[in-house]
């Protein structure tokens, strides 16, 4: 008993082939979480461009002489890589609130033997959603 | 009740590293005998060749030189029909390394000794059939614990949580003497707590648990569910569910849990851990809601 053996954490991680259902919704959640406050703070540079939009300020877009609030948004919107990343932030939304109210039923206790099914759900919905909405986001822009 | 009370100790005297070593000089002599009347039909057996099963087991041992470096053995155990994962390691031991260590006592699922990580799963050994496993068979020790040799883990700190939430009826007001000596529990109550007396201490759910592992002094699943027993038990009066709540309710207590599901799903009792802790929760909370 003068030593024992530490694996460390290949305990963990390195054995995501066997990770549960519960498993895999918790590190999806902690994952979409971040990815949405990280958006946050995109969304918050974006947004203050209307502070200078409110000062008068304008910027040429297209040969057109817009306000800076304007000119940010179309900008950006004109961009086929933003299209796609709002395409990610959807399904990261979607499943961030499927996967929410799953956890708040969790906490009421209801249905907490269909947890893995309803993980399972949340995820064909996103899915779903995603897929539903790629014309949408997609449409009106070239590569 | 009081069969409750003694559990602590009916469940550790068993995992005593001490006992594994002590063997009567007759026990030692049948032992021989035996082995070696088995090597020779181990020997025809070889020439038979019948249905084995192919064992990796994790070997360890700090107290010899070539086993410090952790490794996995392999073993061929012959298959016989309704074989465990315990009888297997046992045949192991007993046929082919008598060094191969791991605890065990009833082999019925009741003294939750031999718990073990089987295929990248917590299971109680005694209870995992061998048909149902894919071959080869990996068995580690327990994830999360300290190996102290082959299969056995340090089980000290969660015995330490399991004490943590005190694991014990507590009621001043005895009964009547003339009316009654026992103190009765309606049956809707026993039927509340039923599942959470299934326990048997073996830390499979502790093992599982991703945030036990990174959490030190969280309580961990099997210490809350220790807690429920007693916290939902009508019979304990007021104020020491109210101390059982507060003990519940710290950083470390029940507010830890982030429902992965992960103790529930290895639970060999099959035990609704995850309800149990969120039950515990919203107790929690009503216990310090005023809405005047």
């Amino acid at each position: 008993m003068s030593q024992s053996y530490n694996r460390g954490l290949i305990e963990d991680f390195g054995r995501w082939k066997e990770f549960s259902a519960g498993m895999w919704a918790w590190i999806f959640h902690k994952f979409t979480g971040w990815m949405l406050i990280g958006y946050l703070f995109t969304h918050i540079a974006v947004l203050s461009s209307a502070i200078a939009a409110a000062n008068g300020e304008t910027m040429m877009l297209a040969g057109e002489q817009v306000n800076a609030y304007t000119g940010t948004i179309q900008g950006l919107e004109g961009l086929f890589i933003v299209r796609i990343l709002e395409v990610g932030l959807l399904a990261v939304a979607v499943f961030h609130i499927l996967n929410g109210i799953r956890l708040l039923m969790v906490d009421l206790g209801i249905g907490l033997t269909a947890q893995d099914k309803s993980f399972y759900a949340s995820l064909v919905l996103t899915g779903a959603i995603t897929v539903a909405s790629v014309p949408t986001f997609l449409s009106g822009v070239g590569l | 009740m009081s069969t409750q009370q003694q559990e602590p100790e009916s469940q550790e005297s068993p995992q005593d590293p001490e006992m594994k070593g002590t063997e009567s000089p007759q026990q030692r002599r049948l032992r021989e005998k035996q082995e070696g009347m088995v090597e020779d039909q181990a020997e025809k057996e070889t020439e038979v060749e019948g249905e084995t099963v192919h064992l990796k087991v994790f070997r360890y041992d700090p107290e010899v030189a070539d086993k410090q470096e952790p490794r996995f053995d392999d073993f061929h155990v012959p298959f016989e029909k309704g074989m465990t994962v315990l009888d297997a390691v046992m045949y192991a031991r007993d046929e082919f390394d008598s060094s191969l260590t791991f605890r065990h006592s009833c082999r019925q699922a009741v003294c939750g000794s031999d718990a073990f990580f089987v295929n990248g799963k917590q299971r109680l050994g005694c209870k995992t059939q061998i048909s149902d496993l894919q071959q080869p068979v990996r068995i580690e020790p327990l994830p999360h614990q300290e190996v102290v040799k082959d299969l056995v883990v340090d089980m000290d700190h969660f015995y330490d949580q399991m004490h943590a939430v005190e694991p014990y009826f507590q009621n001043d007001d005895t009964p009547d003497s003339s009316d009654l000596e026992e103190q009765r529990q309606s049956r809707e109550n026993r039927e509340k707590v039923k599942m959470s007396t299934r326990c048997i201490w073996c830390g499979a759910c502790m093992s599982s648990c991703n945030i036990a592992a990174g959490d030190n002094e969280y309580l961990g699943p099997a210490a809350i569910n220790k807690a429920y027993k007693f916290a939902m038990d009508d019979r304990e009066p007021e104020d020491v569910k109210e101390h059982r709540l507060r003990i519940l309710e710290q950083e470390h207590g029940v507010w830890r849990c982030q429902t992965q599901f992960s103790c529930t799903d290895v639970c060999p009792k099959d035990i609704p851990l995850t309800e149990h802790i969120q039950e515990l929760k919203r107790e929690a909370v009503k216990k310090n809601l005023k809405f005047w």
